[in-house]
Formats: C-alpha cells, structure tokens, sequence
C-alpha cells in the first residue's frame, strides 16, 4: 500500500478511536436500554414524591365516614376533593393539618348553577341567591351526610 | 504508558459495544407485552369545576403563574349566531363564572384538555438529544437531567399540551402521573375528579374499564387528521373542539 494512503488510514483510526472515547463519556449509562433515552430516567420519574395522599389511606382511620357516606349523594368521591392532598396530614394524623373546604365559592366549584355544566350530573343552585341568610353552605348541609336534620 | 493504553483500549471496546442501532432510531415500536396505558375523557360528565387543573399543579410542582399548564379546563360555548367562544380563565383552576347571557347560548360545555400520549408522539420525534420518550407502557416522558431546553417539542405538540418550565430550564409536561401509576395510584387529576369524567386505564386489557369505556361510547380523538396515535379518548366530542 502506498505510503500516503498509510498516513491517511493512521489518521482515521485515530480519529475513530477518539470518536469512540469521547462517545464513551458523552452517551449515559443506561442510554439505549429500552429506546432512544436513557433508561434511568424511568426510575427518576417514577420516584417522585407524592403529593397527594393514597385515598384507602384515609379509610385506614376514617371507615366510619366511609360507612357514613355510603347511601349519600357525595358517596365515591374521593376525601382529597374536599380536604385537599392530605400527605401531610398520614404522616402526622392531627387536626390542624388538613384541609377542610367549603363556602360558596368552594362549594359553587361544583354546584354552582352554570349552563354548561350537565344537569343531570350535578345537583346545582345559584350560590348568590340561594338561603343569603346564611354564610357557609355547611351551616346546612354537612358534606358527609347532606339532608340530615333537613325537611 | 502501558497502563494509559490498555486504559484507552478499554473504554474504545466498551464504546463499541454500546448499542449503535438505538441512535439511529426515530420512535420505538410499541412493546409486545406489560401495561399500555391510555386516558378516556367523558366531555358529558364534566362539570367545569377545575379541581383537576388545580390539583394536578399542587402534585407535580408546576409554577402556579396561569400558562404554565399540564391539564386545564376550556368552556366553548357556541351562540346563536353560530360564533364559538373558547374560555378557560386560569386553566379553569379557579373554576368558571358564565359570562354569556343565557338567551345569546346555543349550546356550551367544558373540555378538559392534558397531554394525548399519542403513541406516533410528534413531541418525541423531534428532540434531538433523546430526552423525550414514550416509556415501554405508553406514556410520553421527559428526561429532565437530560433535557437541554431547546423547546422543540413545545412547538411540535400539535395540541399545546407542553410548556417551558421557568425554573427548571427543561420542557415539562403531563406523566400522567407516572410516579402515581407505577404505585398502583390514580393521576391527580382524576383522583380529584368528582364525576369521574377522566379515567385511564391498561388498552391492551380488555376488561379494564377504559376498555369497556370504549366500548360503550362513541370515542373520538383531536385531530385524527395528524396521525398522532393519541390515546386520549373523548366521548361527546362536538365539532366544535380543536
């Protein structure tokens, strides 16, 4: 082989064999493991920390509301809507540190009369109008048990 | 001198064989077996109260700014006239108040929108550095330590449904919750939904309730003209919606 294609071989191998280490350093670990990622992304993203509680978590303690709830309106909604993510309140059970919502503003979340929201999904008032002599929807209607001590 | 080149041989060998044949691959083929998730929508359920908007915010750290958005919640409201008015003040975390007076209606409903896991994803076509994915049960995922922030796949979601996360510096989008999903765990939002108008579910199960949601309702996705392969179904889609 003449000597200048040689020279230029040398040069390719070199450069290839740097391409190759470089590339060792550049592609990660786990890159190609299932597809074109990197395979340790799945574990970084299914390890992330939840924020919202595990709702048979709240049964664990609270089974009386669950029975409770039972024949009501509100039976199958999960206790997060109303009492917001609750994580901190299964690691350290104490009064203070859950969430208990409602008003009219809340409440109106869902029951507000509205004309796109289907009629016979949700029972609806109109929030302003509807008994202004009382403040808080709850003074009437206890969420759990919704038309106890009502006509 | 002989250490360093046993050294450099070593890592050249190991380089070579890493796998060559995954870099040139533009989307992976979907997996033979496991879970394939996919989401139903219900637009007749939905009541517009925005508690999964705002829920999915307080369990996945996304700004609280308004356009910083994994799911939101839109009313269209079709008038007399035959004008369409799209609404979703905040993404709808707030809830909704009407603001058309009532005799101007035709007809109006919410929509709730979230990312389409499409599974021919144009979002994860596009990155150039491999760190969107769709992960082996269907979900499409960003790898945010690998992330360079170009915002590519921003723009090549043809349904909005990415945003540029201003602290991280990364894309960011709808997991579906996926560190929930694996726990056996509801996404937020539909954990926080109280008519049930979301569901997800295994699609190559067919008893699982998505499933037998497809079945008993007539499903349709966005824009099915794009070729997607979005596996967000919609029951009660009207014309209007895009």
């Amino acid at each position: 082989m003449p000597a200048q294609i040689n020279r230029i071989l040398l040069l390719f191998i070199v450069f290839i064999g740097l391409f190759l280490v470089v590339r060792h350093f550049l592609v990660p670990e786990t890159f190609g493991q299932y597809g074109h990622y990197r395979g340790a992304s799945l574990d970084d993203i299914s390890s992330r920390e939840m924020v919202f509680a595990d709702k048979e978590d709240c049964y664990a303690c609270h089974d009386d509301i669950l029975e409770k709830l039972k024949n009501e309106m509100h039976a199958g909604l999960s206790c997060l809507i109303c009492h917001g993510p609750g994580g901190a309140h299964v690691e350290d059970p104490q009064l203070g540190n859950i969430a208990k919502e409602s008003g009219r503003e809340f409440c109106g979340r869902c029951h507000d009369i509205n004309p796109a929201r289907p009629i016979d999904v949700v029972f609806q008032v109109d929030i302003v109008s509807h008994h202004t002599e009382k403040k808080n929807c709850i003074e009437c209607h206890n969420p759990h048990t919704l038309w106890e001590g009502m006509e | 001198m002989k250490a360093s080149i046993a050294a450099a041989g070593t890592l050249v060998l190991s380089s070579a064989t890493r796998p060559f044949d995954v870099l040139l691959m533009a989307s992976d083929p979907p997996p033979e077996e496991g879970p394939w998730w996919g989401i139903a929508i219900d637009i007749t359920k939905c009541i517009g109260c925005g508690l999964c908007a705002r829920g999915c915010k307080v369990e996945n750290d996304v700004p609280e700014e308004p356009f910083y958005f994994r799911t939101w919640v839109e009313q269209y409201t079709v008038l007399n006239n035959g004008e369409v008015k799209i609404e979703s003040p905040n993404g709808g975390i707030d809830g909704f108040k009407h603001s058309v007076p009532e005799e101007e209606i035709f007809k109006t409903f919410f929509v709730p929108k979230m990312c389409n896991q499409c599974s021919k994803s144009p979002c994860t076509q596009v990155c150039p550095v491999g760190a969107t994915f769709e992960s082996p049960d269907g979900v499409a995922l960003v790898d945010e330590k690998y992330c360079i922030g170009c915002g590519y796949c921003v723009q090549a979601c043809p349904y909005g449904c990415r945003y540029f996360h201003p602290e991280k510096k990364v894309a960011d989008k709808c997991t579906l919750c996926y560190h929930r999903l694996k726990k056996g765990l509801d996404p937020a939002c539909m954990e926080v939904c109280p008519t049930k108008a979301r569901i997800y579910g295994n699609l190559r199960d067919r008893d699982s309730e998505i499933v037998n949601f497809l079945r008993e309702h007539d499903y349709q996705v966005l824009k099915p003209h794009l070729n997607t392969g979005s596996k967000l179904y919609y029951n009660g889609l009207s014309a209007e919606i895009s």
